[in-house]
């Protein structure tokens, strides 16, 4: 084992087994490990304890409306493309309680949720996630105010990131430039080739890590048999979309008949936001105890395509499907360009995989652009 | 003249943006049919010395259990130590406001979102168009105007209700008029007793002879009268940058985390309510946007 520490930038071999090393380093240091798990008919996140509890030798073949996992014929760690749920389940919770408020002497007092926030070491972390992480930071940390919430969970989380070789058939994130190639903001990257780990030192923390680990530098043959998979992934991914022109596209064709026909099939479910890596939105709920004195407010997950979100008195904004279809649509390809200096979309498909009734925001915005402004 | 909006004020975070008061009903005064003033003063003495406000902006009242609103502030902003909050009784919040009582305590936050451009509007003339509740968050600008009445020209007030009965405020009008305020005034349909106009308020236009390069425009009320409102500044030529609107949408948490207040790339709550038609003008009227 070399006495070295890797430098920042570096990029090392280990063997698969070694993994699991890291993961005990990991956990040693206090991180809570949450990581890719087989569960309820996918590949979802979930605490993990060590690398028997990654999805071995499974990958997961995705379509519009399809999601079906399957056996690899192989024993790749992270041979499948993206589950359902995405990180956000644990840097932003869906259901945080934000705080108490508790009624006493005619007064009340209100105090903050000061629970520690759990330090999670985020395991296989896709390009397009980490994309979408950094789309989130901006959201709540990169404006005059900051969320307390996802603050303290996003600091001290560790993020071990993996690289791509395996895009499936709703992927698109070469077209949003957020993979499949893992962009920066992680600790360990890793590239898994069929026996060993090529790993690319992020941080201090990850310098740290991996001097504890049985480590050789990468050769020559390692770092181009990972840049090409890498590369082949590139040219694998399953749709994509022409983002020229947006925003103005989108803002230019708001009357566009084709969201009348985009509304006779999206049946306003929430799927996509839910999935969706970036989708921020939330609500708060008032759940009080039985005197009514004590009462926790409840930040949690909500949906621009629920008819209540545009309430105001006297009616809701966005009272059909059509409203809210295109509001989601140009949030995330438009106006959110405008609100956060990037597209809110990351390319990852999900929103397409788990639509019920398949619709494609790739074919939607493309439909927008064949068909032009409709006078 | 083009000074940018230098002086918005921020809320209170104490690192939680979010961070609710508690503050006390001092005053509840009915202004109209289901529209009552709340005079709010925060409990805590510190707390409401930090307190300011520009004109326009709006709070955020927490019912414990029940809900919160986002409420314009109504009163003037150089007494922020008593804060009117003029609420219409609409839903399940605005409800139970209606129970409440002098000596009541309900939580507080703020103050969110951008102001009138009171600043701007120094050395200018001043239209106020506006319908309903619509006075209220318009209220503040009214009392800068008569506090600092020598910085700006010819203020106009041009109010409308459905009813003389749904109008505000009414027993101020003589006040501000004897600060060199013209308030014009209309109901929707003529009712016995009213000798003022009958019609909608953008016709209020029509008696008007306005300077067009040195008048702003501030309007609030329905959409769909500030979209005449519009019209009606355009064709007397007023430039898109010196009218200004406020918007009404579903602020929910006053600090962009929530989403809800959007439209196309503004968040109410941030850069809005009050925004110029300028900044606005392609997302404004789209239907259901």
């Amino acid at each position: 084992m070399p006495d070295l520490t890797p430098n920042i930038g570096a990029h090392v071999s280990i063997e698969k087994s070694s993994l699991q090393q890291v993961l005990d380093v990991l956990k040693t240091m206090g991180y809570s490990l949450v990581g890719p798990t087989l569960g309820e008919g996918a590949i979802v996140y979930d605490d993990i304890d060590g690398i028997d509890d990654l999805p071995r030798g499974w990958t997961d073949r995705q379509d519009a409306a399809t999601y079906q996992l399957q056996k690899r014929g192989d024993d790749s760690y992270f041979g499948y493309v993206v589950g359902p749920q995405s990180w956000k389940k644990y840097l932003y919770p869906p259901s945080y309680r934000l705080g108490t408020v508790e009624r006493k002497n005619g007064s009340y007092s209100s105090t903050p949720n000061d629970e520690e926030a759990p330090r999670y070491a985020l395991i296989g972390v896709r390009a397009c996630e980490l994309k979408a992480i950094t789309i989130q930071d901006n959201v709540f940390l990169g404006g005059d105010y900051q969320a307390p919430c996802y603050k303290s969970r996003r600091q001290s989380a560790f993020v071990l990131a993996v690289n791509c070789t395996e895009p499936g058939g709703t992927c698109f994130c070469t077209s949003m430039d957020a993979g499949p190639q893992v962009g920066p903001g992680f600790d360990l990257a890793l590239t898994e080739l069929d026996d060993v780990f090529v790993v690319e030192i992020g941080s201090d923390i990850a310098r740290h890590v991996m001097s504890e680990i049985p480590w050789q530098p990468s050769g020559a043959f390692e770092l181009q048999a990972a840049r090409r998979a890498i590369a082949s992934a590139e040219t694998r991914m399953g749709r994509q979309l022409d983002t020229s022109d947006l925003p103005d596209l989108l803002y230019n064709n708001l009357d566009h008949p084709r969201w009348d026909d985009v509304a006779q099939r999206c049946l306003s479910c929430t799927n996509c936001t839910l999935v969706c890596p970036t989708c921020f939105c939330s609500d708060v709920l008032e759940i009080s105890d039985l005197t009514g004195q004590k009462v926790d407010r409840v930040r949690v997950w909500d949906s621009c395509f629920s008819l209540e979100f545009s309430h105001v008195h006297g009616g809701n904004i966005r009272p059909a499907t059509r409203s809210r279809y295109r509001q989601w649509l140009t949030h995330k390809f438009a106006s959110w360009i405008d609100q956060f200096g990037s597209s809110g979309c990351v390319g990852c498909g999900r929103c397409i995989t788990w639509c019920p009734v398949g619709i494609d925001v790739t074919e939607e915005v493309a439909a927008i652009r064949m068909e032009g402004p409709q006078q | 003249m083009n000074v940018p909006n230098t002086l918005t004020a921020t809320p209170m975070t104490n690192g939680n943006p979010m961070q609710d008061y508690p503050a006390v009903v001092t005053e509840i005064t009915e202004d109209a049919v289901a529209v009552a003033t709340y005079m709010l003063a925060f409990q805590d003495v510190d707390v409401g010395q930090q307190f300011n406000f520009s004109a326009g902006q709006f709070n955020m009242i927490l019912l414990p259990g029940i809900g919160e609103v986002p409420i314009s502030i109504s009163s003037d902003p150089g007494t922020p130590q008593s804060l009117g909050h003029t609420i219409r009784y609409a839903g399940n919040v605005t409800s139970a406001i209606a129970r409440l009582q002098t000596g009541d305590i309900v939580g507080l936050r703020g103050p969110y979102g951008s102001h009138w451009p009171m600043d701007k509007a120094i050395g200018q003339d001043i239209c106020i168009v506006t319908g309903g509740i619509g006075l209220a968050p318009l209220r503040p600008a009214i009392y800068e105007i008569i506090n600092k009445r020598d910085d700006y020209g010819q203020v106009i007030l041009l109010y409308g209700a459905r009813t003389s009965a749904d109008m505000l405020y009414t027993d101020e009008f003589d006040t501000w008029q004897n600060h060199d305020i013209q308030v014009h005034t209309t109901i929707d349909r003529a009712e016995e007793g009213w000798s003022g106009h009958v019609g909608v308020v953008p016709m209020l236009f029509y008696h008007l002879r306005l300077d067009p390069a040195n008048t702003l425009v501030l309007t609030c009320g329905p959409e769909i009268m500030m979209r005449f409102v519009i019209y009606e500044a355009l064709a007397r030529r007023i430039p898109r940058e010196n009218i200004y609107v406020s918007m009404e949408r579903n602020m929910k948490c006053g600090v962009g985390f929530c989403g809800h207040c959007q439209i196309g790339p503004k968040f109410m709550c941030k850069e809005g309510p009050v925004l110029s038609f300028a900044q606005f003008e392609p997302f404004f009227g789209v239907e259901d946007f």
